[in-house]
């Protein structure tokens, strides 16, 4: 893949795990992030994210294995020099003024943006003599986005960037985002929404349960992630579920479906509750070729239907896929 | 079904040596300290009330406890150590209440996380917090100075007042370093308890509330190593121009070392308050 041809490392977790007390928030987590490149981090709530961002900016430690930035340890001040990052939007302090809290950034780079400049572009020039605590959560957030910005970083980290953005505001941001990518900095941002990891991303890895499920081309990942619940009625639904194409069955009188499952959880819940018997749910990667296929099987079934997959859906078929292989 | 097959693995995490990049550029670390100073104190400016409490306090222990005993405050060396004291006093609380208080608040709100992921060394933004308490510690002392000059027989020579200042500033340094200590090992509502109960303790086996002639033998022996007993032992010195005992200037120097790297390595170890 052309992604792959080689690029200097900025940053790299080794076989990292951290746990909060009982928690094991990030389990054995290996990632290179490479100069150049925009990386989306997706995965939902609570799924390790944040956690291996707050890793590389050094503010926690891992609890085992290794994590470097710019080749040193993320913890001393001095490997943080190229690195910018956003505050949570509730973060900017309420007494100071927007151009303070923006000078106050700058202050820590030896090449900063100008204050006018980066008002420009991220489009707050009305608001540097406003104190923060009078500003709207929108408008915080996109001060709180520009601040990664003022030190000319050559490697971002974008936690949630757009959350609570109406659209204007989300693809001025996107802009602003791809402008510096074009630029020469290397971006990682964290979402859990699709859509936005699309508009941005280059590479994807997908997270859940602290864990990497998939580290790929974006074209890759949204053809696995782009995928389709069938739901039919059959008295045969071993013989439907093993049709090529189908990641995760759930369905009633169907165990071997549930192999994939070692938790069982929702898939065991499901198929008890099926009061209605030869009911099958497939999640399938491509809806139109499942169908032929099922059709030139002459299997029986009936109340066809198909519709996409929520990104949970999805998210739940590419763990059961991983743990499959593994 | 090959689609669905997960992790090519092309993108593994390879054994490649350590990148080793340009030499990173740091800003010069006085203008950071400035620049961390000027913003801490136009934060406290825009909400005074905040410090009003620590000025007002030792001025009205000076009002309603030294004044109206007119047997000590018409006495030129009496009030002026009980000036004194209650000076070292006046800073003391304001070390411990302003800088353990806010750096404990401060670690449970999401800005101070946000800076350690700044370029952004752990002595730069500990200097500038001692800093700027400092500058609003010595606010403190303005109404304490004014009551003694107005209602006591307290004297001090122009020389006497300048040498006062500075070793209270200096002798006031473990303090600031013991309040960024509380406020880094405890949650603000346990940092209040406490600051309390450390600065009365401190206070009451320093001499600030009781002269320590008066002390008995034990209790003399546990105030030499109270960092307020030196505080205030050397400061009198200074003001009276007489040469300060060995054992207060070795006190308050290992004090002084001892919290220095207490705070630092409660800073390191910090990770912002976590909420279970």
């Amino acid at each position: 893949m052309s992604t792959s041809r080689s690029m200097a490392t900025l940053a790299r977790l080794d076989g990292v795990s951290r746990r909060f007390g009982d928690t094991l928030a990030l389990d054995d987590v290996s990632l290179d992030i490479r100069s150049g490149e925009i990386l989306g981090l997706l995965g939902p709530n609570g799924a390790g994210k944040s956690t291996m961002l707050t890793l590389l900016q050094g503010r926690r430690r891992p609890s085992s294995g290794k994590v470097e930035l710019f080749g040193g340890d993320p913890t001393d001040a001095r490997s943080r020099a190229e690195l910018g990052s956003t505050p949570q939007e509730t973060a900017l302090p309420d007494t100071l003024r927007v151009g303070e809290v923006v000078d106050l950034v700058a202050a820590h780079f030896p090449a900063r943006v100008s204050t006018a400049e980066l008002a420009d572009e991220f489009g707050f020039a009305d608001l540097l003599r406003r104190q923060c605590g009078a500003l709207s959560g929108g408008q915080k957030r996109r001060i709180a986005v520009a601040l990664a910005f003022v030190g000319r970083p050559s490697l971002v980290l974008l936690d949630e960037p757009t959350t609570g953005l109406d659209v204007d505001a989300r693809h001025g941001l996107w802009a602003a985002i791809r402008r510096h990518r074009a630029a020469g900095t290397t971006v990682v941002v964290t979402s859990h929404y699709l859509e936005e990891i699309e508009a941005l991303a280059e590479r994807v890895v997908v997270v859940d349960h602290g864990r990497v499920l998939v580290d790929d081309t974006l074209d890759a990942v949204r053809s696995r992630v782009d995928s389709a619940i069938v739901s039919l009625r059959t008295d045969r639904t071993a013989e439907v579920a093993a049709l090529p194409g189908v990641v995760r069955a759930v369905g009633n009188g169907l165990d071997q479906a549930e192999k994939t499952s070692d938790d069982g959880g929702a898939a065991t819940e499901a198929s008890t509750n099926m009061a209605d018997s030869g009911r099958l749910n497939l999640t399938v990667a491509d809806s139109d070729a499942f169908v032929r296929a099922l059709v030139a099987s002459t299997l029986p079934f009936e109340r066809l239907t198909v519709r996409g997959a929520s990104l949970e859906e999805a998210f739940l078929a590419l763990t059961l896929a991983e743990r499959t292989t593994s | 079904m090959t689609d669905l097959v997960p992790g090519s693995n092309s993108f593994a995490t390879s054994n490649s040596p350590t990148t080793t990049l340009a030499p990173l550029r740091t800003v010069p670390a006085f203008g950071l300290y400035a620049a961390h100073v000027r913003a801490l104190l136009t934060e406290t400016v825009r909400i005074p009330i905040a410090i009003i409490g620590s000025m007002v306090f030792p001025a009205m222990s000076l009002l309603f406890f030294v004044v109206p005993n007119r047997a000590i405050a018409d006495d030129p060396v009496a009030a002026t150590q009980a000036v004194i004291s209650l000076s070292v006093f006046a800073v003391m609380v304001s070390a411990l209440f302003n800088l353990g208080l806010t750096i404990a608040e401060n670690r449970e709100k999401p800005w101070d996380p946000y800076l350690r992921s700044l370029p952004l060394p752990a002595t730069v933004r500990i200097g500038a917090q001692l800093t700027a308490t400092s500058a609003l510690s010595f606010a403190a002392i303005v109404p304490v100075l004014l009551v003694g000059w107005i209602a006591t027989a307290a004297e001090v020579s122009p020389l006497g007042l300048v040498l006062g200042l500075v070793v209270l500033a200096l002798t006031n340094v473990p303090f600031l370093l013991l309040g960024v200590s509380i406020g880094y090992a405890f949650p603000a509502k346990a940092a209040i308890a406490v600051i309390q109960v450390g600065m009365f303790g401190f206070a009451f086996a320093g001499g600030l509330f009781f002269p320590p002639q008066f002390f008995p033998d034990w209790l003399d022996a546990i105030s030499r190593v109270i960092p307020a007993r030196h505080a205030r032992d050397l400061v009198i010195s200074a003001v009276e121009g007489t040469t300060p005992d060995v054992w207060m200037l070795l006190g308050t120097i290992s004090w002084t070392i001892g919290v220095a790297a207490l705070a630092v390595w409660l800073y390191r170890r910090d990770e912002g308050h976590r909420f279970r």
